[in-house]
């Protein structure tokens, strides 16, 4: 058991998200972060898709009331585990009784505002329509479907075969795979649906100009702030499906980009759409930072999901190396 | 005029259908839906408002075969009339169940008598199920009551709230941000995760508004 110590907290319960449920009128919540929560999941032995704790208000405090191996992942956060320094990305063991602090996230080679702690065997919330993540318009999911509170307690699974030792870590994917342009951090975009609805200069504006993330952002999407994008005529669409990720210009011109928490449909015109390999680039972004986006075509998107893949694959088979060699040893 | 297909990234293509809304297009996207589901690239086929969502379940390598596909097939789609379920929601009109009802009145000009009444009046197809968990696009309301989406969107619209956004009508499954106009209130309760399906509603039932109660 974990009990939250922490009494603001707007952390929740995520895994890598409910599918199958749009045509409910569910949207699929996840991690915002999912290489984090992946990677966090592998370094336990863990399924890739098992239930974490997202924190992304700071500093958090809980405390083990059981033994437990556990990682912290998502952005470098100073943690603490009785007063004693935790390495981020990196699984480590817990006794009973022992108390996890993370900080405020500092700002280390790879800048990010949100952490993932990660525990062996999982956080043990009942599945909800396929799903442990915590849907917070529909109050269900995760932990009661509502974000964490002070005196919460949650169930930790049992630990899968995989984990027989801690004391060991990975390159967070920001170091090996860092996309900036012009010194900012960047990600890549698809045009979409309403693209070419644009004036040339609301085009050369989105892709040539940086956009601010305001503190209008949240999990359900992310406010940028930036030149107007002004279409060539109004446009008037139909209500439709839509993706987290997707890029949309409500009439103001300042864009907003669909987060995890997005809604499964929506009928604002859409300027493009952050590829999937990229939205944990910018769910990690923190408020008040700069942002660009870069033009990609579909088989670039392949090529990123791909890239992404073979970071977890890769970070699997050298665990698996590691957990070789130390039980030789 | 043809249909049009998008792409959401590499995790879904959206296809409209041309023309205006209508019933007889919205059960052409339902056979389209119906079809669609069982593709292999496909995890889940999400009909909108005269329109389908594919969501991808593994992206194709090209796209160029699924959309011709796509189009071949909306070109077979037949209208499939689902025979679905009216269910009646008793509602609350004006007051604070309904606070924007003075906004619809100075809008379309009519009495709080006749908003209500041709409110009350059509039975309303449920054209698709998004928005929020259990939330209804519904066809069918007169234009005469069309009103426009308020400038300034309502934070947290309260769950059962009755409204009209534009040419449209909802009841709002739970509370969340709205820019729509809010005339009246239910207490039905459309989405229960524990419950299979979840959903009260589905594409093809049909919603008719009862005044219960109107506070002038």
């Amino acid at each position: 058991m974990i009990e939250i110590l922490s009494q603001t907290a707007l952390a929740t319960v995520q895994d890598l998200g409910r599918h199958g449920a749009l045509g409910f009128g569910v949207g699929t919540s996840g991690a915002m972060d999912e290489m984090a929560l992946s990677a966090g999941n592998l370094l336990l032995g863990n399924n890739e898709a098992d239930a974490a704790i997202e924190i992304q208000v700071f500093p958090f405090t809980l405390r083990f009331r059981q033994a437990c191996a556990f990682a912290v992942t998502g952005a470098d956060c100073a943690a603490t585990l009785d007063e004693r320094p935790v390495l981020p990305w990196w699984s480590c063991q817990a006794a009973a009784g022992q108390t996890l602090r993370l900080g405020v996230p500092v700002a280390a080679a790879w800048k990010a505002s949100r952490a993932y702690l990660c525990v062996a065997g999982g956080i043990d919330v009942p599945a909800v329509l396929g799903s442990r993540s915590t849907q917070l318009r529909g109050a269900f999911g995760g932990h009661q479907g509502r974000a964490l509170q002070q005196g919460d307690v949650l169930a930790v699974g049992v630990p899968g075969e995989g984990l027989r030792m801690t004391g060991f870590g990975l390159q967070p994917p920001a170091l090996v795979d860092r996309m900036q342009q012009d010194g900012v951090p960047a990600v890549r975009v698809m045009p979409a649906a309403e693209y070419g609805c644009y004036t040339e200069a609301s085009l050369a504006a989105f892709w040539g100009e940086p956009w601010k993330i305001t503190p209008q952002s949240d999990r359900y999407g992310y406010r940028l702030a930036g030149p107007a994008l002004s279409p060539i005529a109004p446009l008037e669409l139909r209500s439709h499906g839509i993706v987290p990720g997707v890029i949309q210009v409500p009439p103001g011109g300042q864009p907003i980009v669909q987060m995890r928490d997005a809604q499964p449909s929506g009928g604002y015109p859409k300027i493009g759409t952050v590829i999937a390999a990229d939205l944990w680039r910018l769910g990690q972004a923190p408020i008040g930072s700069l942002i660009r986006f870069m033009r990609c075509d579909w088989d670039e998107a392949l090529a990123a999901n791909a890239r992404n893949r073979a970071y977890l694959d890769e970070a699997l088979r050298l665990i698996g190396l590691h957990r070789l060699q130390s039980g030789r040893g | 005029m043809t249909p049009t297909v998008s792409l959401l990234g590499t995790t879904a293509l959206l296809f409209e259908a041309p023309g205006e809304t209508s019933l007889a297009t919205q059960q052409r996207i339902w056979s389209l839906a119906r079809e669609t589901q069982s593709w292999p690239e496909v995890a889940e086929a999400v009909p909108g408002m005269n329109n389908l969502m594919l969501a991808f379940s593994q992206p194709p390598k090209e796209c160029d075969g699924l959309t011709a596909r796509l189009l071949a097939a909306w070109q077979a789609a037949e209208p499939l009339a689902l025979a679905g379920r009216l269910v009646e929601l008793p509602v609350t009109y004006g007051g604070e169940a309904g606070p924007h009802i003075a906004d619809v009145i100075a809008h379309t000009a009519l009495d709080l008598d006749e908003i209500i009444a041709r409110h009350t009046a059509p039975d309303y197809p449920v054209y698709a199920i998004g928005s929020h968990p259990g939330y209804c696009y519904l066809g069918g309301m007169d234009p005469q009551i069309a009103t426009p989406r308020r400038k300034t969107p309502v934070l947290r619209l309260p769950g059962g709230a009755v409204s009209i956004g534009g040419p449209q009508t909802g009841v709002s499954a739970s509370a969340g941000p709205s820019g729509w106009n809010t005339i009246g209130s239910t207490t039905m309760r459309f989405f229960d995760p524990a419950q299979s399906p979840p959903c009260l509603l589905r594409p093809g039932d049909t919603i008719r508004f009862r005044a219960a109660k109107v506070i002038r």
